[in-house]
């Protein structure tokens, strides 16, 4: 059998985005196995973000509340997706792979003596995936030994579950004592923005160092809202303090396989190449010809941002509108 | 404070994968030390020195390795920046897995009782990101994983940790011991305070390299063996990999001439937009 329990990210009464691809993920797996899925929302007040979970196609979902769980710790969150994978007689317990879902799952399988299979990109059997190693050249198949299997799902590797059919039921399960072993949760400064998600977007537009101030990012803003798209940036240009560091694209940040990348003025360090190599059409724009980032371009311009952004945008902007 | 470094070599990133049948051909593999872990050494001399008194050492930082008797090279480098002592903990790749090291880490925890681990968040060569969390659970202490910048706080009883979390930096407070895994920002010049070296003192970005003072104090250092036996450390993998390949190649790209060429190709040609 492979029951599967999806840990599930949620913000301000939705299910975020970024867990949808590891229930997709649960549902192929419970496939090869025979099994259902439950999904486990955990927090303050999560039974709104619940109620949207339950139409995603699986067969229950679990939610544990606690004002002491407000804040996402590891300390404290571990303890309780093992015990409600013990309840519900799971065999595979995953979440997507973001810097949560990597943060929490070791702690997971550590309680469950489980092992545990990294950024997994496809399925090939109940406790055997496929998942990339040293910045995705080598593609490896595993194959988990334990019982009870961990994975964190690579979210560029399957695409995001959809809402459909009845509703599943909601269970509260008790949170218990929470423990956190003494670790506070301080604060946060996420940026808001009203672009798309950058794990998510179609298209995204990424600047490096070249681009050489904040305020010259402004051209590359135009360019993304044209097309709809999310801003992204090189390590060079986070570390310069150009943008903030939850734009920073690569083995450090973001993995991201959209429709369309446009690189500007970003060398192409390995870095940076480990999380956008897996781009439909990768677009580099940059004055170096011999920049290594030319190596995984489809279409390479060698040209200044300068001079090749506002004429892109023009471009763009008089496509648009004959197409209208 | 006494901090305990674990550190792998990996083939040099920069280096071309080979391929022998269904495995890694290593014959030709030049073995560098894991960058993030190098990451962590730095780290570790910057919260254990007062940097405004010519470095003068405040703590202890053991380095610990798990590999074949050659590691001792890269372990020697560590000891070059700085590191005090180490560990060697004779062990092969095949016979590992993010399981097996966390437990001899453990262990070696329960010997040489650390105030704090640092280490890199992951290995740039299996790139599980694993060991330092199931480390932390193992030994029931908390942890601050993907750190850019840590301060010591509470007299030198809690670490404040700034992590790269999804929506930003995350800010979170662990109290000692405890496991931290650090990320690439960790090596700008003000990401550790550790109270002792001037608040507003700057170091040069990136790790230090080993002087040639440096370099022949590290002759002298200790290097520690032992075995994962020895340790009692239960054989027998969780995860086994079965099989490596090389992922499917781009097509070759080209370079256009003009941005209305661009244009015009990603729209006719990859209809992406």
């Amino acid at each position: 059998m492979s029951n599967v329990l999806v840990f599930v990210e949620s913000l301000e009464g939705h299910v975020r985005s970024a867990s949808l691809p590891a229930i997709t993920f649960a549902k192929q797996v419970a496939e090869q196995g025979g099994g259902g899925i439950q999904l486990l929302l955990v927090g303050k007040d999560v039974q709104a973000a619940a109620a949207e979970a339950s139409k995603l196609g699986v067969a229950g979902v679990v939610t544990v509340e606690d004002p002491a769980l407000e804040h996402y710790l590891a300390e404290s969150y571990a303890p309780i997706v093992a015990r409600v994978a013990k309840d519900k007689g799971a065999d595979v317990v995953a979440a997507s792979a973001t810097n949560l879902g990597k943060d929490l799952l070791p702690r997971v399988a550590a309680l469950l003596e489980a092992g545990m299979a990294s950024d997994v990109i496809a399925v090939a059997g109940p406790k055997t995936f496929k998942r990339p190693m040293q910045a995705g050249n080598i593609i490896a198949t595993v194959e988990v030994q334990t019982k009870v299997v961990v994975a964190s799902v690579r979210q560029t590797g399957f695409p995001p579950a959809e809402a459909g059919g009845s509703a599943a039921p909601i269970e509260r399960a008790a949170a218990g004592a929470v423990d956190t072993l003494g670790a506070q949760f301080v604060s946060v400064n996420a940026v808001k923005s009203d672009r798309p998600e950058l794990t998510e977007a179609k298209v995204v537009v990424s600047g490096g160092r070249g681009m050489k101030e904040a305020a010259n990012f402004k051209v590359l803003e135009q360019l993304a809202d044209l097309l709809g798209g999310a801003m992204g940036a090189s390590r060079a240009a986070t570390d310069a303090g150009l943008v903030p560091s939850d734009l920073q694209v690569g083995q450090t940040g973001k993995v991201v396989a959209p429709d369309l990348y446009i690189a500007v003025a970003i060398s192409g360090a390995i870095q940076h190449l480990a999380g956008m190599k897996g781009s439909k059409t990768i677009v580099a724009i940059n004055k170096d010809p011999e920049a290594p980032i030319f190596q995984v371009a489809d279409y390479g311009l060698v040209a200044t941002w300068e001079k090749a952004i506002p004429e892109l945008v023009e471009e763009v902007k008089k496509l648009q509108a004959a197409r209208r | 404070m006494k901090i305990l470094v674990p550190l792998k070599r990996v083939p040099d990133p920069e280096q071309k994968v080979k391929f022998k049948g269904n495995a890694i051909d290593y014959s030709g593999t030049n073995w560098v030390p894991n960058q993030f872990d190098e990451y962590a050494v730095e780290t570790a001399l910057r919260l254990t020195e007062n940097a405004s008194k010519g470095g003068e050492r405040v703590g202890e930082v053991v380095v610990a390795t798990i590999g074949p008797k050659e590691v001792s090279q890269q372990v020697r480098s560590a000891l070059a920046m700085g590191a005090d002592r180490a560990i060697l903990v004779d062990g092969s790749d095949d016979n590992l897995d993010a399981e097996i090291v966390a437990r001899t880490l453990a262990k070696l925890v329960e010997q040489e009782k650390p105030d704090l681990v640092v280490m890199g968040k992951l290995a740039a060569d299996s790139e599980d990101n694993q060991v330092g969390q199931l480390l932390a659970a193992y030994l029931k202490w908390p942890q601050a994983t993907f750190a850019a910048s840590i301060e010591v706080a509470d007299g030198g009883k809690a670490l404040l940790v700034g992590r790269e979390a999804d929506a930003g930096v995350e800010t979170k407070k662990v109290p000692l011991p405890a496991v931290v895994t650090v990320d690439l920002r960790i090596i700008l010049p003000k990401a550790v305070r550790n109270g002792v070296t001037a608040a507003d003192h700057a170091y040069p970005e990136g790790q230090r390299y080993a002087s040639l003072k440096g370099i022949m104090a590290a002759k002298k250092k200790p290097i520690a063996e032992t075995t994962l036996a020895a340790l009692g450390v239960p054989a027998g993998l969780k995860v086994k990999t079965v099989a490596v390949e090389a992922p499917p190649a781009r097509k070759a790209g080209i370079k256009v001439g003009s941005v209305a060429e661009l244009v015009e190709k990603l729209h006719n040609e990859a209809k992406a937009i």
